[in-house]
């Protein structure tokens, strides 16, 4: 089984520098998971990546809680159509030359 | 020959970021103008909400550069004076105030006139590097010094107080204060001591590294210390005391009946001192090895065997 490392949302907050609510108010919107381990929340740190980006989006872009769940929304949908679009590509080009 | 004679004028045109047309501004544009500006494009094209576009990424860094500039007042005032090289603004002007203590304002007048119609980045490299002429010599550019790099061979034991020494580095004396505690392979810089600059440039920088060997028993880990000590077997089972060696003198422990081997143990403040944190110290971590008596005469393996019986019963 791969190993899946925990990182108290605290010691992240504070490398952040970001309030435990922000990260928070992130789980309660469903765009990060948190567990709770001993009344304490970690992140998982496959996750890592992802609340980054959700923290540069609110400091560079000045991006509200709402503004970032329909960025992230749209991002995704964007990234599933593309793939969507790879997929066409490739089946087209496998009829185009034949 | 005059100095007017031997500039060539450049041949390559250096391309020119218009900071203003970047952020779709005028020059007059008001902070607040900028700002908007800025956050708007930073929103277009911020790397996050254009996974795999290198375009917009790079049209995101000229615009975080744009917005660098133009966002600071007095980096706006050079820019606004020097185009692209308002990085330079300041070495060019202290060129210039030379220039002009040497007495040549009319032939660089002319000179100047000859560049007006350049753009700022070739003007600049005309004045600062690249082509050749007499006109570069006059005006060579200043350099920082050359920095030293020197390293210094300490014991474990000199780094457990601060230390006082003088260093000869290139015939100078440097007189040089190491706080307690500093690690192996630490550097410190000591600015300005290393070579002198180049046309009344800045002097180069000291680097000094400490080579800390170790020659105790001890092992350190920043202001840990960590000790094995041998506890015989008796001691270890009925308990006692026992004396053991620290950095800065002995101390005796009370060991409790029953300790088992590998049992650590924290002395509080006994480690190393903590680097320029004075009076603060680390910990020492004992660890106890038990001994285990190999030659024991006929008398105490028949005790041990009684002993066995014992604990079968």
């Amino acid at each position: 089984m791969k190993d899946q490392s925990m990182i108290p949302a605290n010691t992240l907050c504070l490398h952040y520098n970001i309030e435990v609510s922000f990260v928070t108010a992130l789980h309660q919107m469903g765009l990060i998971e948190l567990e709770i381990i001993e009344q304490d929340p970690f992140i998982r740190s496959d996750q890592l990546s992802d609340l980054e980006r959700m923290i540069r989006l609110h400091h560079e872009l000045h991006l509200n809680l709402e503004g970032i769940d329909v960025v992230v929304n749209l991002l995704q949908r964007e990234r599933k159509l593309r793939l969507e679009l790879q997929a066409l590509e490739n089946r087209l080009r496998l009829y185009e030359n034949h | 020959m005059s100095i007017e004679g031997q500039i060539k004028k450049p041949k390559k045109q250096m391309a020119f970021i218009d900071y203003y047309k970047l952020l779709g501004l005028s020059k007059t544009a008001t902070d607040k103008e900028i700002k908007t500006a800025y956050r708007k494009l930073a929103r277009k094209y911020h790397p996050d909400l254009n996974p795999d576009n290198k375009e917009a990424e790079l049209k995101f860094k000229e615009i975080n550069e744009a917005n660098e500039v133009l966002s600071n007042p007095e980096n706006r005032k050079k820019y606004d004076a020097y185009g692209k090289d308002w990085k330079h603004a300041e070495e060019f002007e202290r060129q210039e105030k030379q220039y002009q203590q040497g007495g040549r304002q009319s032939t660089y007048g002319s000179a100047q006139q000859e560049y007006a119609g350049q753009d700022y980045s070739d003007f600049f490299e005309s004045m600062f590097g690249g082509s050749g002429g007499s006109f570069n010599e006059r005006r060579s550019p200043q350099f920082k010094g050359q920095d030293f790099n020197a390293t210094l061979q300490l014991s474990l034991n000199d780094v457990y107080t601060t230390q006082k020494q003088v260093l000869t580095v290139n015939g100078q004396n440097i007189r040089l204060t190491i706080p307690a505690g500093v690690e192996n392979g630490q550097v410190i810089k000591i600015k300005g001591k290393g070579a002198p600059g180049h046309n009344g440039g800045p002097n180069g920088d000291l680097f000094i590294k400490f080579h800390i060997d170790n020659h105790t028993h001890f092992k350190r880990e920043g202001s840990q210390l960590y000790q094995d000590v041998e506890l015989d077997l008796y001691t270890a089972i009925l308990g006692g005391e026992l004396m053991v060696v620290t950095f800065d003198g002995k101390v005796k422990l009370k060991v409790t009946p029953g300790t088992t081997n590998d049992t650590k143990v924290k002395l509080k403040g006994k480690g190393f001192p903590v680097y320029k944190k004075e009076g603060s110290y680390g910990d020492m971590i004992i660890t106890y090895r038990i001994k285990i008596p190999t030659q024991l005469s006929k008398k105490e393996i028949e005790l041990f065997k009684e002993l066995q019986k014992l604990q079968a019963q």
